[in-house]
């Protein structure tokens, strides 16, 4: 039961807004230690677990091109094209992005989308440009608001879209945890089951999606 | 044979030009306090193979004390030459991001046919990553044709926005590590008895119940579904759902990750929410206050889909 001390650590660290990597390291050690690992296994642990998990980070390749793209006019360009189509609003257009985002993850294209190469230089402030050319320059709550917006868009796409497509991640660790648990399923049956919940994140986000115009406009109003 | 070894390499890279960077941008807060932490970051990604367990656990304490005691400074602003090109490019200006997905689409498909003398020129489990990284080195060729910017700028670029994201960029990694120890330390098996002496394991809908917001909360505690599947799995999914209560297994474990995703969407722990809440300049509750209602309404749907499914035929 000691073991569970970590939790507590995670809690308590975050509630207190405490670093978070210092939060997490003292988490693992506290942990470790209370469960009786040696200090020094403990810590080649740490550094073995997180050298496995290396490609986590890869994503970070792609600043280069954005950062300079940025540098190019990248931003500024989204923003006045989605200011051209009118009918394009905040909420339309997230919900276009939700729907493709889904999509493309459920037929095994996860890395078509993305919070560093989609979301920070292309949804997020097309996103804010629908938003002035609707209703005018805005404050930073609402800056903030659409692109929590974007952000959240792209997660329940990616999520609730990966599911379904059998070859890949999700589906297969779920095949191999339940082999291990000496249960065997096909794939496909899996990814079948997937279905009704993914249906439902895109009714219920993207309804969401679409009261959020309503609630810009409320906003600009009262601003 | 290309290994995703060489996608680290390039990544280890580009940590350490940006390490050099910030050591040689005088005048800047911190700068040495940056160095050491992308420099050690380069390390890792560069020599992570060689440097043993041990060292590797040192190398994340170090990581660790310089991010979260010594802090790394503020992003550096963007340089402002560069703007007058912007009306030109036009929206060709959109080109290189959408190389980046295109090479590692065509890559992914196409990389693991292509066998000289009959063994894979690419790894095939990891072609995806190893055809991104392809695709970034076309893009960023593409994006210096196009801007005419100098050689630095590029890194000039990253490290503003890796500067941005700060030492949060390792925290997933890191929580990855996390996760790890607390396999070692027997976490998952304390939760199964603590979850038995609280739920009535007799009754097969409280089972389900305790299941589905077990995987979300447990989710939620380590920020990742993939990590709290398997405990789950094999403290109640397996053994009661299926076992005793003859539930199906594929809706069983579907829904069962279907309701970690849940819990990834209302976790400060979990990458998901920590890198777009640094990359987008947002404050630290913003994505998961966005996130929350959908997700609570779909751990319900999961739960009363579960109930309603697993048990079919019964």
């Amino acid at each position: 039961m000691l073991s569970l001390i970590g939790v507590p650590v995670v809690l308590l660290g975050l509630v207190l807004r405490f670093n978070p990597l210092l939060v997490v390291t003292v988490a693992a050690l506290v942990t470790g230690l209370a469960a009786g690992v040696p200090p020094l296994a403990l810590i080649a642990a740490l550094g073995k677990a997180f050298n496995d998990a290396r490609y986590v980070s890869v994503v970070f390749l792609v600043l280069p091109v954005v950062g300079l793209m940025e540098r190019a006019g990248l931003q500024a360009r989204a923003r006045e094209l989605v200011g051209r189509l009118r009918a394009l609003t905040t909420g339309r257009l997230l919900l276009a992005y939700l729907a493709a985002r889904q999509f493309s993850a459920a037929v095994g294209l996860l890395s078509l989308g993305g919070q560093a190469n989609m979301v920070r230089p292309l949804i997020a402030p097309m996103a804010e440009g629908a938003a002035e050319a609707a209703l005018g320059p805005g404050d930073a709550n609402r800056a903030t608001e659409i692109r929590a917006q974007a952000a959240a868009s792209d997660n329940i796409g990616a999520f609730f879209g990966e599911d379904i497509f059998v070859a890949l991640g999700s589906v297969l660790l779920i095949v191999a945890v339940l082999r291990q648990n000496h249960l065997s399923v096909e794939p496909a049956a899996v990814a079948l089951w997937a279905v009704p919940t993914a249906i439902a994140a895109f009714l219920i986000h993207g309804a969401r999606l679409l009261r959020l115009d309503a609630w810009l406009r409320r906003s600009g109003r009262s601003a | 044979m290309i290994r995703v070894s060489a996608a680290y390499d390039l990544a280890g890279l580009v940590f350490a030009a940006i390490a050099v960077a910030s050591a040689l941008a005088r005048g800047e807060a911190k700068r040495f306090a940056n160095a050491a932490f992308w420099g050690l970051l380069a390390l890792s990604f560069l020599a992570g193979d060689r440097l043993g367990n041990l060292g590797n656990g040192w190398l994340v304490l170090g990581l660790a004390l310089i991010g979260g005691l010594l802090g790394l400074g503020p992003a550096p602003a963007m340089a402002a030459e560069g703007a007058p090109r912007a009306a030109r490019l036009g929206s060709r200006v959109f080109l290189p991001l959408l190389i980046i997905p295109l090479v590692t689409l065509v890559g992914t498909a196409s990389l693991g046919l292509i066998r000289p003398g009959g063994a894979p020129l690419v790894d095939p489990k990891q072609v995806t990553v190893i055809s991104l990284a392809l695709g970034v080195v076309i893009a960023l060729a593409a994006a210096m044709i196009m801007t005419r910017l100098p050689l630095t700028a590029p890194v000039q670029e990253a490290r503003r926005l890796l500067q941005s994201v700060g030492a949060a960029a390792i925290l997933p990694q890191l929580l990855a590590a996390l996760g790890a120890v607390f396999v070692l330390a027997g976490v998952g098996p304390a939760i199964q008895s603590l979850m038995g002496a609280w739920i009535p394991l007799d009754n097969r809908l409280a089972v389900v119940m305790a299941y589905c917001a077990g995987m979300a909360l447990f989710t939620m505690v380590v920020g990742n579904a993939f990590a709290a599947f398997p405990i789950m799995v094999a403290g109640l999914g397996a053994p009661l759902i299926v076992g005793r209560f003859g539930g199906d297994a594929a809706i069983m474990g579907a829904l069962g990750m279907l309701s970690g995703f849940c819990g990834t969407l209302m976790t400060p722990m979990a990458s998901h929410n920590i890198i777009p809440t640094a990359l987008l300049d947002l404050p630290p509750w913003a994505v998961i206050r966005v996130q929350a209602p959908t997700a609570l309404t779909l751990l319900a749907v999961n739960m009363t889909l579960m109930a309603l499914l697993v048990f079919h035929g019964r």
